[in-house]
């Protein structure tokens, strides 16, 4: 059990990095604290799995410190770290038992086998293999054989933190939720910090109490799923959570008040922008958008149904503006006008939101 | 894979099956032919039942040669299947090196095998080889072409500079194809060097293995140009494998009965050992 | 081990070389400097060796004859091994599993109890002699090699592959020589290098089914050898042109050469 601080960390791959594009994960500092449970979240590319390699100790940073309860770890070995990981794939010994493979990481450290015998069956039990136990390790099933892997994390009760690399890519859609709410479970029981790693937001949403969001090899929010929602500190995140993303909206800022497309629009930072970045844009989830009286007038281009509401798809002049209505409600027929709530209404400065 | 019931694949199998059955039927029967009728030359053949097998399984020459042959692909299988697996576990698994590694020990394979012989006979000549002068110089006696010691010496190294590549080769293959993940997670979890090897590239090299071993039980056990090259049998019968002592009988004594009947004994050893060592191996993954 | 890595491999090359510079070393010496003197490099460097291969056409000729049956053997057994190993990856049939099996017990027929069989038969239908019987008889344990090579990289092929390719309309030929023979190149590459391998190594049959005409490289040094008693340096230089072809090869393939080499099943 640990709190995890990374100082100043940068990795590149390749030998000698002269150019920006050289870092795959660029000067960051972060920290994580005992017990919680995170989620790295992210496109493909982005340097999560890294971040995650460099935490277990599988990586070596190019630059910077990685502390452990603020003992200095960068030097340390994976075993030496105690710590455990789940991977993409899931990772059995094929040759042996369901048992022997809960057993292995207990035995390998020279652990009596009274105490192996009695950790092996009460994860057993947690995980729900107790009926495959004597089985040969080969013969499971995909989502089997991950449990196995998640048993081998969780057998040994002193590791720092458990490590996620997407471990559910090969699992089947309808199990997928039933080992997400495992996790979670188990996550509740043993209070352990863990580490998620997913391009997939509901999975990062439903298991982690702060996501960490990258882009390209940097951190661009990290937070609660309620701020994340709320308050997208960059358009990215705007964009990569929720469904449909946020509605970004080319603007100016006049005397603290934003301007879209000649329409005055109330935003809740507007007046502290300072005026000096290149582009300013508008953020504003679908879900803070709706019908009015007056307003921002435009034409209705498609709606579509999604269950509990309809996403409505509007354009004002070349832009394009979506909205939820509840299902049920009644859609203005031809002209309409919108608004947006002034509370959950950004200004974005290059990317970034103005405060 | 699941695969359909089709049995217009036959039509596809058809000309493959043409071809081998040319080649290996026709002569097949030639030799089962020859081995139960008795012939006095002119073309002129008498029924001789199994004759000649019991001639050739009671045989001492016989006995003698496929002894020499079990001891001799039992010796190169224990050196080349170990040494092969430490080579390709000793491979670094990337960089621009690795492809001319690669390349280099290919080389010996693709030697057809007479000169194989040919560059051996003169590399272990006691007087103008290097090799033979080496050995000689370290004061140890050595005549591969007097003493059987030596002979067998030659001929065992010969065959594991010949093969040992192809083990090497089929291993790395399976070596690469383990996934990182797997050393990761034995990391994670604190194997040893040891564990590594037993429990995550032994089993992922089982089905490597077992095809590194079946060919080279199979092609050392028709060893024929390599040996003859290099001693001829000799010195006396001492290198006279099954290969060997069947040309002699066939083509040198002219005495098709017996030939016939010595290679279809012969034959069906090496089938029942391919298939004993198959059966053997793959018991596991049966299972 | 951990901490010279390319020890050992190295060592194992040097033992690879050793032999092979041995070979080159005395194709470049004379006669006299061979018998006369024990020496690590030649003294007298002559090219006469590799002159005479090249200028005398019982020599050379050995050479055309070897490559012509080898290209003919890879020819036809990757041609024929093509479809029946498509039928093995992707269809059950009745016989399927025998029929392959007994393609590989074909693998494991001793050259030597077929070398006299095989010049009665080939004498029998007039190709005695000629680079077609050598190339037909090497078929034997190439072809259940090349169909054996060619099942494991079409099994890696996904059956998708093809029912999509048919509901894009593609007729199956259309399909087979316009999609799935370019996805299996490799596989193809790996399989052609094997039959050129073990056609071009082998010798006891090729030497049984020919006599002048057809006479592969390697019958052509035995027989001078026997004849001409101790012209080694002239041995030695025709046996390093004999490890030419395979070297040319071998680098063609290079990136697949550890693949090809488990057949394609890992």
């Amino acid at each position: 059990m640990a709190k995890i601080t990374l100082q100043d960390i940068r990795h590149a791959y390749g030998p000698d990095p002269q150019r920006e594009e050289d870092w795959a994960l660029k000067k960051l500092t972060l920290e994580l604290k005992d017990g919680g449970a995170y989620a790295l979240l992210g496109p493909s590319g982005c340097g999560k799995t890294t971040l995650l390699n460099l935490i277990s100790g599988l990586l070596a940073p190019t630059e910077g410190r990685i502390l452990f309860d603020g003992t200095d770890i960068t030097d340390a070995s994976p075993e030496q770290r105690n710590i455990a990981q789940v991977f993409q794939f899931p990772v059995i010994y094929d040759t042996m038992t369901v048992y022997s493979n809960l057993a292995f990481p207990l035995r390998n450290r020279g652990i009596g086998e009274k105490e192996v015998d009695a950790r092996v069956r009460e994860i057993a039990h947690m995980l729900e293999l107790d009926a495959t136990l004597m089985k040969r390790a080969s013969g499971l099933t995909a989502d089997g054989k991950q449990k196995i892997s998640l048993g081998r994390g969780l057998v040994r009760s002193d590791v720092n933190v458990i490590m996620f690399d997407e471990p559910l890519t090969v699992i089947d859609p309808h199990l997928k939720w039933v080992l997400r709410s495992k996790l979670k479970e188990l996550h509740h029981r043993i209070r352990r910090t863990m580490i998620y790693v997913t391009h997939d937001q509901t999975e990062a949403l439903t298991f982690a109490e702060q996501v960490v969001v990258m882009k390209d090899g940097q951190i661009v929010q990290i937070g609660t799923p309620i701020e994340l929602f709320e308050r997208p500190q960059h358009t990215f995140v705007g964009h990569f959570i929720g469904s449909p993303g946020m509605n970004v909206l080319p603007c100016e800022v006049k005397g603290g008040k934003a301007i879209f497309a000649g329409n005055h629009v109330p935003a809740f930072n507007a007046a502290a922008y300072k005026g000096n970045g290149k582009t300013l844009e508008l953020g504003v989830r679908p879900e803070f958008v709706r019908f009015a009286g007056e307003g921002i007038p435009v034409d209705i281009v498609k709606v579509a149904d999604a269950g509990r509401y309809r996403i409505v798809e509007t354009r004002h002049q070349a832009h394009s503006i979506k909205l939820l209505v509840a299902e049920g409600a009644e859609l203005p027929s031809g002209q309409a006008r919108l608004h947006f709530d002034a509370d959950h209404t950004q200004i974005y400065e290059d990317g970034w939101m103005v405060s | 894979m699941n695969k359909t019931v089709n049995q217009k694949a036959w039509f596809f199998v058809l000309p493959v099956v043409l071809l081998v059955a040319f080649n290996a039927i026709i002569p097949l029967m030639t030799v089962v032919n020859f081995s139960v009728q008795e012939t006095f030359g002119d073309n002129m053949f008498f029924w001789a039942g199994v004759r000649w097998f019991e001639q050739v399984l009671q045989s001492e020459r016989f006995h003698a040669a496929l002894g020499r042959q079990i001891l001799f692909t039992a010796i190169v299988l224990l050196i080349e299947i170990p040494l092969g697996l430490a080579i390709a576990l000793t491979m670094p698994r990337k960089g621009p090196w690795v492809s001319v590694c690669l390349v280099l020990m290919a080389l010996p394979l693709l030697i057809p095998w007479n000169v194989v012989g040919a560059m051996w006979n003169i590399f272990a000549l006691p007087d103008i080889g290097l090799l033979g002068r080496l050995i000689n110089g370290l004061g140890i006696e050595y005549n591969y072409t007097r003493q059987i010691f030596s002979a067998w010496f030659t001929m065992v190294l010969m065959d594991v500079w010949h093969w040992t590549s192809l083990v090497v080769l089929l291993c790395y293959a399976g070596l690469v194809s383990i996934p990182d993940a797997y050393y990761q997670a034995a990391k994670v979890d604190g194997a040893r060097p040891w564990a590594v090897f037993r429990y995550i590239q032994l089993p992922k090299l089982k089905y490597v293995l077992t095809i590194a071993i079946l060919l080279r039980f199979m092609d050392s056990f028709m060893i024929y140009t390599e040996a003859v090259v290099l001693t001829g049998g000799g010195p006396g019968n001492a290198t006279t494998f099954l290969s060997i002592d069947l040309q002699k009988i066939a083509l040198g004594q002219f005495d098709l009965g017996p030939a016939g009947a010595m290679s279809i004994i012969y034959f069906l050893i090496i089938l029942f050992f391919s298939w004993l060592f198959y059966t053997l191996m793959m018991k596991d993954e049966a299972r | 081990m951990k901490r010279v890595p390319w020890l050992v491999p190295t060592l194992y090359i040097l033992f690879l070389l050793l032999p092979i510079y041995w070979l080159i070393n005395m194709s470049f010496k004379t006669t006299n400097e061979i018998l006369g003197s024990f020496t690590l490099w030649p003294r007298n460097f002559t090219l006469d060796n590799y002159v005479k291969i090249f200028t005398d056409p019982t020599w050379y000729n050995g050479y055309i004859n070897s490559i012509t049956y080898v290209l003919i053997n890879m020819v036809l057994s990757i041609v024929v091994a093509l479809p029946a190993a498509y039928a093995f990856s992707r269809y059950r049939f009745l016989g399927d599993k025998h029929l392959f099996f007994w393609l590989l017990t074909n693998r494991m027929a001793p050259a030597a109890v077929f070398a006299l069989p095989f010049l009665q038969l080939y004498s029998a239908v007039g190709l005695f002699d000629t680079p077609i019987a050598v190339a037909l008889a090497h078929t034997l344990f190439n072809i259940p090699l090349a169909v054996w090579i060619l099942e494991g990289f079409m099994s890696g092929v996904p059956k998708e592959l093809d029912e999509t390719a048919y509901v894009d309309g593609y007729s199956f030929w259309g399909f087979f020589f316009k999609i799935f023979v370019p996805t299996i190149a490799a596989g193809i590459g790996v399989a052609a290098f094997f039959c050129f391998m073990f056609s071009w190594v082998e010798l006891l049959l090729a030497k049984t089914l020919t006599s002048v005409a057809a006479k592969p490289i390697a019958a052509t040094m035995t027989r001078t050898a026997s004849t001409s008693g101790y012209e080694l340096g002239l041995l030695a230089a025709a046996g390093t042109l004999t490890i030419v072809p395979g070297a040319i090869v071998i680098y063609f393939v290079r990136n697949y050469i550890a693949k090809g080499f488990a057949l394609g099943r890992v």
